[in-house]
């Protein structure tokens, strides 16, 4: 490779497609260099569980062809990593999970076959919180991912492996899946960007379940534009998914430069409470201003159920996790006890061998909220209550067409730090849970550093209003250097 | 505690897990604080709200009950510790 090619690494998909199409570098070089890369000064994040450097040449030695013979796909050649959540075909798929370490998927999930048809070219698999419950990678059977910006750092989670790859340009794109905050808070916390679509945007086929009405896949990169690239690619209506959505996709990459100019967006008086670091407060108001410049207006609103948010995620996603966590059992995949003595035992031993601590936890909280005596009590009443935070969305929404916000309370956390105290740990995700509970899009762009570390502007749109969030999130990185900046170490 | 070591006893049971002895005190304690985290909900207003069980408030579509899988069984099967003539082995269930 010549000399003009060494920082590959550094360039946005949209600018590698451009090179590619010019005929600047072959996909062949640009998966070699990343593949060295990652081997390289990746090695030391654990951000990844499966490499796939060998299938990797191989569908890049493919693009090449295409490429030669004018026949590009929109991700042709372009290289990416899928969390390791995402089934892959003949790929090791483990979840982050001791009791899927041997897991080779039969089939590949919808995301991976439609990202895979355009001609992206898979890399690997990133390190997660196991079965994606963490917010910080650290319950990870693999160990747990190093913030690029400082290795002492979590990179947040449970997509942590993924935002981790492209904060340290390894890659300049991941795929990942967000259940309370799971892909926009570990996007702050690297100073990526992460886009968490509606509910039903993007088929779930494939993807191991955590919490199925919570559960959205979506994408961290470093910029909006190359978001709308993929998102493009993935959301579309698929018959796997019984909630898929059948709306149709709209051209996110013409929505970017759709104007700001009379954009109402609304500021939650409830987010900028005690907290809220004040640091952190300061740029997201700061960010703001900025989309203000271009036109846009600020209204004050009310998300007055916002401290309900994250206790009804603690009954409603472990409900949901301890009945999709059922199907471990030892019997038709995954890990199973030596030596069973009889079923009752052959279960038990699997399962306590295989899951994590916290895994463990979510579905004995589950069980426990689904029990018989139990259930009106903390089910009903979540559900409920979750109804009541989604009619907040609505009420605000009838006033403003996005919602800005600090993504997290704070910059990255020390790895270690919140593992001893289960609630410290969840109410990481405060501002985050909310769009899941009421199936809304979100993104997280990095809007300044605290500290030396990067924290995210959240913007939250109505249902299906992703050409919005792209929209304001391409103008302000248009207009500020934040997502440009590289961690010192990987510069 | 709002949990006693019974109760979670009997919550791993029905959730097929076993707790070893030295983890039970740090079980009951951490499952305790998730209750008691999670008990403020008792305290919303929700008289005559409806339970939300989909996030878009809507209904699963329907398909019709046909047969659109093609028999993978070999590939799917590779899966499993413990197979026999095309079917899976468990403890023997009844004497």
């Amino acid at each position: 490779m010549s000399q003009e090619h060494d920082a590959l690494h550094t360039r946005t998909l949209c600018e590698l497609r451009q090179g590619l199409a010019d005929g600047e570098f072959s996909a062949t070089e640009l998966t070699e260099a990343l593949l060295a890369r990652i081997a390289g000064a990746g090695e030391v994040l654990n951000a990844f569980i499966t490499m796939t450097g060998e299938q990797a040449l191989a569908t890049a030695a493919d693009a090449d062809k295409a490429i030669a013979n004018g026949d590009m796909k929109p991700l042709t050649g372009l290289p990416l990593v899928h969390k390791d959540l995402f089934c892959t075909r003949d790929v090791l798929t483990t979840c982050g999970s001791h009791i899927l370490d041997a897991f080779v998927s039969p089939y590949d999930a919808a995301v991976v076959e439609r990202l895979g048809a355009a001609g992206a070219v898979m890399l690997g698999k990133t390190n997660m919180d196991e079965f994606a419950m963490g917010s910080s990678t650290e319950t990870s059977y693999f160990g747990a991912v190093k913030n690029p910006w400082d290795l002492s750092l979590s990179p947040g989670g449970s997509s942590g492996g993924s935002a981790a790859a492209v904060a340290a340009r390894l890659v300049p794109a991941a795929t990942g899946t967000d259940t309370g905050g799971s892909i926009r808070q570990p996007a702050a916390l690297t100073g990526t960007t992460g886009i968490k679509p509606t509910y039903g945007r993007v088929s779930r086929y494939g993807m191991v379940a955590f919490a199925s009405s919570l559960d959205q896949a979506g994408v961290i990169t470093r910029s909006a534009e190359d978001a709308a690239l993929l998102l493009g690619v993935m959301a579309g209506f698929d018959p796997r998914d019984s909630t898929s959505s059948e709306e149709p996709v709209p051209d996110y990459l013409a929505a970017l430069s759709r104007p700001l100019k009379g954009l109402r967006i609304g500021i939650v008086r409830e987010h900028f409470d005690e907290g809220l670091d004040a640091d952190n407060e300061d740029l997201v108001r700061a960010a703001i201003a900025v989309l203000e410049q271009q036109g846009a207006t600020t209204v004050e609103v009310s998300l007055p159920n916002l401290d309900l948010s994250v206790p009804t995620y603690y009954v409603v996603a472990p409900a949901e996790c301890s009945s999709n966590m059922s199907r471990f059992d030892g019997v038709r995949f995954g890990h199973r006890a030596d030596n069973p003595v009889d079923l009752m035992d052959l279960y038990c031993r699997t399962r306590s061998e295989g899951f994590g601590t916290e895994v463990k936890r979510r579905i004995m909280t589950g069980t426990y909220v689904l029990s018989a005596g139990y259930y009106d009590a903390y089910y009903l009443q979540a559900q409920k209550v979750r109804q009541l935070i989604s009619q907040d969305f609505k009420a605000a929404f009838e006033q403003v067409d996005v919602i800005a916000g600090p993504t997290t309370p704070t910059p990255a956390f020390a790895l270690g730090d919140k593992m001893d105290d289960p609630i410290t740990m969840y109410l990481n995700d405060i501002y985050t849970i909310g769009a899941n509970l009421a199936g809304l899009p979100g993104i997280s762009v990095p809007c300044g550093l605290v500290g030396g570390l990067p924290v995210g502007l959240q913007l939250v749109g109505p249902h299906f209003a992703e050409e919005t969030l792209l929209a304001c999130a391409h103008q302000y990185q248009q207009l500020t250097d934040w997502h440009r900046i590289v961690p010192g170490d990987f510069a | 505690m709002s949990l006693s070591k019974d109760q979670v006893k009997d919550i791993a049971t029905l959730a097929r897990l076993t707790i070893a002895a030295d983890e039970m005190d740090d079980v009951v304690d951490k499952l305790s604080r998730i209750v008691d985290f999670v008990d403020q909900l008792q305290a919303a207003p929700t008289d005559g709200v409806v339970p939300m069980a989909h996030p878009l408030n809507t209904c699963q579509r329907l398909r019709p009950d046909t047969v659109t899988e093609s028999n993978e069984r070999e590939r799917i099967q590779a899966n499993a510790s413990a197979v026999q003539d095309g079917l899976y082995l468990v403890p023997k269930v009844l004497d």
